[in-house]
């Protein structure tokens, strides 16, 4: 490798890694499907991530259709209610949302972030993505096969998520436990080029203090999704033995249609550990990139420099260790030694202290901002918002005594979406509109973006407030119809129709969206390199979108923190971290 | 990845003491861990990861063993050969666990070898192990047999509690997968370095990468870990 001279600072050392070799493509197939470049694999985790989310969309559509008008659609029976229920819950948290947020902005931003050429391990990059697509097919074939998918509820608990009775027992339970085991192999396959190449591969002068917080938090995501997934392995080969081979280690001995069925003396609460133990610490993983990310938006589009840098990358890492010992607030209805609930409801609402931080934090980040209210700005704003909002309602479902008679009601519906469903992809959103430009060189529509922001955003409002109140009144969730009952008041009704009509009218509005992405890769305006004058390595690339290798001949060296906007006496309002201190424009008359 | 160089640790600026000089070590420059390679960071983190998916199962099944209500077969007695006219209990567990414990001790061979280049021992070594390795698997077969052919089912057994039969043909069904995935990976390892794809710096096949001596190491890492979870297996499952 070239050696940069860097005028005498003691503190870049030399390079202490080679630079790498790369596979250069030598077809077209090799080089935009059988590719090895992250870049590629980004942008093919994305899409099939969206693909797989808008079919997600539509059985959300068709959920709210049945639930604001009950007996209207006869095409919708009690059994595919319970389908789309559990389709829509699994695609959005795993093959959605962990899949874009690491498989697509993990792989597109780490290596250009860090400073590096490519993941470290391409070939086995590419192998997950490819396994990862398989998985989406098992899981979207379930729709075509006798019985259809399984409708025992996102959590998949047992025993019912196998027995007759639930609908997809003969395939839809089997095909979804397989996707989910392919899905977590995938996963692992590039979770690893993820960690490592965040940990042995940045470049010069890229310490790890000095990496932007989008990093931060899918680096830490990435590790504990490579912890939080084995529990989800092991309980899925369980459910899948006992499926198929008839073992009984989710199955106590119970009557099924009126028979005795042949299990016996297995554990249900089993199942729901090990399923939660997975399942908290995926909240975080799709949390915590969104964190990541939002702070890397406000920093930008508020021209200055993220507030307590050191105390964001420790409340991440805080929150990822602390999200491995909350899993039982999932279950304090389960049946589970009642007072294991102290335990639980103690580590759960400490986990609000780094998270308190993190919004303070932006908060104060935007206070005396140069506040630019851009698309992803706007999103951000919209996060932070929302997030307070779920975090909010989590205080009530955290503590045992009020979680209790919460508990199976709308109320539940709400927080999660809100927390875990709207405020992450209000990120995703913002980040898209961010990065669009890096990824094609051309702008996403400005008024497009804008009417979609206030679409989502108050559409979201309009969606979920109502719903917390619904769950107040004991409206149950999962249920196909209400049915005539004397606590739920016939205005409940009404307000179910009203969250339908603007659920169904803010999930078409996202088609504006898609219009724009795809009118905008066309017609966009042209973007340059660095169309929002940030500081961060994947905008000062030489080409965009940055070619194969990212950097062209010589690797960047990095001088500073990802934060240097609206630095006193600096001449521009932002200073790049692989721009060298003697390069700075200083304002005529400041003192250097 | 080409081979590493060590970090002139004269260079750096004066160390901090305690957890600030764990946590500056950590986020120090390009690298968190010097002296490692891409390849074994990864492998490091694999065994991590797979981990806790054998912590997962071994937890599971000590929960069935210990909720079920239905006597757990003994088994020392489920486990026991007749030698000769001698009962012996154990004894082919006992046999498997000295084959791999033994197959370790080749593998450390092959890696001393391995960095000393020396092509054809190490190969021989790595051979060795993957031969112990596949003795260990067929062993295993012979035991699932057996057991099979006194009746035992992963939905029953004629002993006493179904989870035995279940958490014995995941647990050593796993266990069993893992080496067998070694042994072919040993043998494709070793096929190489016989071939001298190291010291030529052959490119391979699917990656189009260079190869070092240091894929055995790997590789040994791999194999070690596979062994240290059968001691948790044994212990668990066949000494309780």
């Amino acid at each position: 490798m070239v050696d940069i001279p860097y005028e005498g600072i003691r503190s870049i050392p030399p390079a202490e890694v080679p630079d790498v070799e790369l596979y250069h493509p030598r077809s077209w197939w090799t080089r935009y499907v059988f590719s090895q470049d992250a870049k590629v694999i980004a942008i093919q985790y994305s899409l099939t991530a969206s693909a797989i989310g808008l079919v997600a969309l539509v059985l959300s559509w068709l959920m709210r259709l049945q639930l604001g008008f009950p007996g209207t659609f006869s095409f919708i029976d009690a059994n595919q209610y319970l389908q789309f229920i559990t389709m829509h819950g699994m695609i959005m948290v795993i093959y959605l949302l962990t899949a874009l947020f690491l498989g697509g902005f993990g792989n597109y931003l780490i290596p250009l972030m860090v400073g590096a050429r490519d993941m470290v391990f391409p070939y086995v990059n590419m192998l997950s993505y490819w396994v990862y697509l398989l998985a989406v097919l098992v899981l979207a074939s379930t729709f075509f096969v006798p019985g259809g998918p399984t409708g025992a509820g996102w959590t998949l608990y047992p025993p019912q998520a196998i027995l007759s009775g639930t609908p997809g027992q003969d395939w839809g339970i089997i095909l979804m436990m397989s996707s989910l085991i392919l899905f977590i192999i995938g996963f692992t396959m590039g979770g690893l080029n993820y960690v490592v190449t965040v940990l042995q591969a940045r470049t010069r002068g890229m310490t790890l203090m000095r990496l932007p917080l989008t990093v931060w938090g899918i680096f830490t995501a990435t590790v504990m999704a490579l912890l939080a997934f084995p529990a989800l392995f092991v309980a899925s080969v369980m459910l899948l033995l006992d499926r198929l081979l008839g073992t009984s280690f989710f199955m106590p001995s119970l009557v099924e249609m009126g028979t005795l069925s042949k299990y016996g003396g297995g554990s249900p609460l089993l199942f729901q550990h090990l399923f939660w133990f997975f399942g908290h610490p995926e909240v975080y993983i799709v949390a915590l990139p969104a964190f990541g990310i939002v702070s890397d938006l406000i920093s930008t589009h508020a021209r200055k420099n993220i507030f307590g840098y050191r105390m964001m990358v420790w409340a991440i890492v805080a929150i990822g260790a602390l999200s491995f010992v909350v899993w039982a607030h999932h279950m304090y209805v389960s049946g589970m030694f009642p007072q294991f609930g102290y335990f639980f409801a103690t580590t759960t609402l400490i986990i609000a202290i780094p998270t308190a931080i993190k919004v303070y934090n932006w908060v104060l980040t935007l206070w005396r901002g140069d506040i630019h209210l851009t698309v992803p700005m706007l999103f951000a704003l919209g996060f932070i918002i929302t997030f307070v909002n779920g975090g909010l309602t989590g205080l009530f479902l955290g503590n045992v005594v009020v979680d209790v008679p919460l508990s199976d009601t709308m109320f539940v519906v709400a927080h999660f979406h809100m927390v875990m469903g709207v405020a992450p992809i209000m990120v995703v959103l913002g980040a898209i509109y961010h990065w669009y430009p890096k990824v094609t060189g051309r702008m996403l529509n400005d008024a497009l973006g804008k009417f979609h922001f206030w679409v989502t955003f108050l559409g979201a409002y309009l969606i979920f407030f109502p719903m917390h109140y619904l769950g107040l009144l004991g409206v149950p969730r999962r249920y196909f119809e209400l049915g005539d009952t004397t606590f739920i008041p016939s205005s409940a009704h009404s307000l179910n129709a009203f969250i339908s009509v603007v659920a169904l009218t803010v999930g078409f509005s996202q088609m504006v969206f898609l219009f724009n992405l795809a009118w905008s890769l066309f017609k966009g305006e042209a973007s340059g390199g660095n169309p929002w004058r940030a500081t961060t390595l994947e905008w000062q690339t030489p080409e965009t979108p940055p070619g194969h290798g990212n950097w062209g001949k010589e690797l960047p060296v990095v001088y500073r923190w990802a934060y240097d906007y609206s630095v006193p006496g600096a001449a521009e309002d932002f200073i790049p971290q692989n721009q060298p201190p003697r390069a700075t424009q200083l304002i005529q008359g400041a003192a250097s | 990845m080409a081979e590493t160089v060590l970090t002139n640790p004269g260079q750096s600026p004066a160390r901090l003491e305690g957890w600030r000089g764990i946590a500056a070590d950590w986020a120090s420059d390009q690298r968190a861990f010097k002296n490692v390679s891409w390849g074994k960071a990864m492998m490091w983190i694999f065994l991590l990861s797979d981990t806790f998916i054998f912590s997962c199962f071994l937890l599971s099944y000590m929960t069935a063993r210990m909720s079920t209500t239905v006597p757990w077969p003994n088994p020392s007695e489920v486990f026991a050969l007749n030698i000769g006219g001698n009962h012996i209990p154990l004894i082919l567990i006992a046999i498997m666990t000295f084959v791999l414990i033994s197959s370790s001790g080749t593998m450390a061979m092959a890696v001393n070898f391995g960095y000393r280049r020396d092509r054809v021992r190490t190969a021989i070594l790595m051979l060795v192990t993957a031969a112990f390795g596949a003795t260990f698997v067929g062993m295993q077969a012979f035991e699932w047999t057996k057991l099979i052919m006194e009746g035992v089912r992963p939905w029953g057994n004629p002993w006493g509690a179904p989870q035995f039969g279940a958490s014995f043909f995941m647990i050593t069904g796993f266990h069993g997968t893992h080496v067998t995935i070694g042994v072919i990976f040993l043998i494709a390892i070793a096929r190489k370095v016989l071939r001298g794809d190291f010291d030529v710096e052959r490119r391979g096949f699917f990656t189009s990468r260079k190869g070092y001596y240091e894929i055995v190491e790997i590789m040994g890492l791999y194999w070690h870990f596979v062994d240290l979870v059968w001691v948790f297996i044994f212990a668990f499952f066949y000494l309780w």
